[in-house]
Order: structure tokens, then sequence, then C-alpha cells
């Protein structure tokens, strides 16, 4: 299993039936691949939509319908469609129960950058900052190195997306959450030890005393 | 309301102008509007929008053309060009959270002096604003936004000039057509009175003062 279907599937048990849920691009988009069987989550795009489905078969899409991406979307049976105003008031206004985002760095007190690098990559933050700050649980999907360095930090150098802690994060090589501020590690992908996540991870991480394998 | 050709419509604007403009990546952006901009060739635009879209779809014309001086918006990450232009320093872009623009252009409309958010505390974005508690959390002081002229693309227009919208082409668009001095309509079915159950009117007539005629 590559890593970012090991990260996707991972989240994929996160989800509960009934859950509004925003998905972030990336990673973040291939957690609705791996819906659990028998529950029901509604997806929402940041563009105007609750109800979002695959991408349509070729010839079949809607100019406008699209994800936040500006890709081609369905919409599923029951879906709902607003304004931005309305959007960002789910997401802001403690209705959007999980939003799954992508991470450049993550520190070891949960801290979030997500959106740029100066002087690199100024793309603009677009709905991230709201998702970060008002979803009721923040999950970041994220690699846990980008060549050879660990994006699980002692402290964020990049901008930070939000001053709000994140809730989870998933690597492909462990589950970490953020109890009493500190990164605790608590599951790791099969065939990878306790150690050598301690190893790949330039944070703090304490050990939770009960660490399970991913079950994928 | 009035209806106009599109020539006429967008003659109304002068060079300088503040336009909000609808939609996201280009869908429910009204795109005559902004072809006939770059024909009649405005000058030193500010644009207020959710993104500059892409080269060649939407506001993205408008970029290439170089009409613009000014951009506020929340994400350019997908028009290089925007970026380009504004690390050469010909167009200065303002990057607002997306919940917070149309926050604030929501208020904006409704007769608010601006908005109180938690978006954007302890990051760079609360550079230079005023932060205050309220029932001991903090918010930051986001000002109302207001334009010259907001560029509104609906999915139905009646005679009167009653709108509706369709799908994710909603978007930004009612919530910009409470928010500027005069408001320019494309849409894509222009349908008599009555078509439009009133139930179903998202934008009503008054707020609209051009609907530009199919071409």
């Amino acid at each position: 299993m590559d890593a970012q279907t090991i990260i996707a599937k991972r989240i994929a048990l996160e989800l509960r039936d009934g859950m509004l849920v925003n998905l972030g691009i990336g990673i973040p988009t291939q957690v609705a691949n791996y819906v659990p069987a028998g529950i029901h989550v509604f997806f929402q795009s940041e563009n105007g939509l609750i109800g979002t489905g695959a991408v349509p078969e070729e010839g079949m899409h809607n100019r406008l319908l699209t994800d936040a991406g500006g890709r081609p979307v369905t919409a599923l049976p029951g879906a709902a469609t607003f304004d931005s105003a309305m959007s960002f008031g789910l997401i802001r206004g403690g209705h959007l129960d999980m939003t799954v985002l992508g991470g450049l760095q993550v520190d070891q007190s949960g801290h979030l950058a997500n959106w740029m690098i100066p002087g690199k990559m100024v793309p603009g933050m677009g709905g991230a900052m709201d998702l970060a700050s008002g979803a009721k649980r923040v999950v970041i999907a994220m690699q846990h190195s980008a060549k050879g360095k660990s994006k699980v930090v002692k402290a964020c150098t990049l901008p930070l997306t939000s001053a709000r802690p994140i809730d989870l994060l998933v690597t492909e090589l462990a589950v970490i959450t953020f109890p009493g501020g500190r990164a605790t590690l608590q599951e790791t992908a099969p065939g990878v030890s306790v150690q050598q996540v301690i190893d790949a991870t330039e944070a703090q991480l304490e050990v939770s005393p009960h660490v399970a394998q991913m079950s994928l | 309301m009035r209806t106009l050709t599109l020539a006429d419509a967008v003659a109304l604007i002068p060079d300088g102008a503040s336009l909000m403009i609808g939609g996201f990546m280009g869908v429910g952006t009204p795109g005559r509007v902004v072809d006939e901009l770059v024909r009649q060739g405005k000058k030193d635009l500010t644009v207020i929008a959710n993104d500059t879209a892409l080269p060649g779809i939407g506001i993205g014309k408008l970029i290439t053309a170089g009409l613009v001086r000014n951009v506020i918006a929340s994400h350019i990450g997908l028009n290089p060009e925007t970026q380009k232009k504004m690390i050469a320093g010909e167009i200065q872009v303002e990057l607002v959270p997306q919940g917070t623009l149309i926050e604030r252009i929501r208020a904006g409309g409704f007769g608010l002096g601006g908005i109180l958010t938690a978006t954007g505390v302890g990051t760079v974005v609360e550079e230079g604003k005023q932060k205050v508690q309220v029932s001991g959390k903090d918010y930051l002081v986001e000002a109302a936004l207001h334009a010259d002229f907001a560029l509104v693309n609906a999915f139905l227009a009646d005679y009167l000039g009653n709108l509706s919208y369709a799908l994710t082409a909603r978007n930004f668009n009612p919530v910009m057509a409470m928010a500027a001095d005069t408001v320019i309509v494309e849409a894509d079915n222009i349908v008599p009175v009555g078509l439009i159950a009133p139930d179903h009117v998202v934008t009503p007539a008054p707020l609209v003062d051009y609907l530009i005629a199919q071409g």
C-alpha cells in the first residue's frame, strides 16, 4: 500500500454516520474512496455544496457543478447547494463535524502550517484558515517527511494556518494526537516500530502506553 | 431595473472602478462581461473576488490583459500570472481567508461596519488589525467591503430582475448583489415574470440595476 492510501484509509475510519465533513485537495480527497460500509457521510465542498459525489463519467459533466478546485463533480441524491456565506457559516459556526486538510508542517503542540512558503509559494489561504479554526475536529493528512526532512517539527517555521491546535495527525507511519498540547504517538502503521517513528520525527514525541497498529 | 446591451452596460464602468465579480474558479463568473471589459480596455480596476481563476478563464482574462491594479481575493494560487504580476509590483494583492472575505462583503451589503471572526487570530492575517475579546474569546475586527459595481452571474433572471442561481455557480453572486452601488447582471436564461416562483427568488428584483440583454 502506498503512503497516500495508508493515510486516506486510516482517516476514513474516523468517519461516523451522519457526519458533515469537508475534504481538502490532495490526499484528503482520497478519504471519500474509503467510507466504511453502511454509513452515510455528507461531504461539503466549500464552493457551496453538501452531497458532493464522484467525478462524472466522460461527457456527463455540468459546468455549473464543481468542487472547490473547480473540477467537475456529481451531486448525490439529497444534495444541497447554497452561497458562500452559508458555506462558511457551516464551517465557522460549529456545524462542520470534521475537516481533513493537507499539511506542510505540524508541530509538537499541534499547530498547523499549510498555506504558504514565504518567497516561494504564496497562493492564498482560500478556505484553509476558516476550516482549521472553525471545524469541530481538524484532521491532517500529511506524509511524515519531505525530501528526507521530518514535517512533524518542534515548532512550525512556516506561517501558521491557525492558532488553534489540530486534533489528529495521520501520516503513512503514525497516528498522533495532541492531549494537553503534546504530540503523542497513538498508532503505528503495519510493519513500522515505535522507534522508527521516533527516529523519523523531529518533534518531541510522547508515546502512549498503549500504542496500537493501524487497522487498515 | 433597465435592460442594456452588453456594450452599453460595460460602458457604464469607468477606469479605476472597484468591481465585485461573482464566481469560484470561473464557475458563476459573468463571462460575457469579462470579455467585454477586455474588449473595451478598462484600466486600473480593483477586483474583489474569491480568486483569479486560471489564465484564459473568467477573471484570469482581466489579469492577462493587464486591466487590474488591485486584487482582494482568497486564492490566486492557480493563476501564475497573478503571482508574477504581484511579484513584479504591477498588481497589489490582499489575501483574505475565504470565509472572512464573503462575510466582509455580506457586511457591506447588510449595513454593518464589519464582522468579528476568530479566523486568522494568531496568524499573519491579524497584522495591523484590531483584536477584541467577547466572552473571553479573541476575534479580529474585519472591515466591511463595498464596491462601485457588482458583476453578477445568475442562472435565471425574469423581466423584472428577480434572480435565481444554479448548483455551485451561486457562490459569491447573491452576496455581492447586495454590496455594490450598481448591480449588473448577466443571466444564463432570461424568462418571463412568474417563471421563478417567489420561494425560489434568491436575489429580489429591486437589488438589480441593469440586466444585460442576450446577445
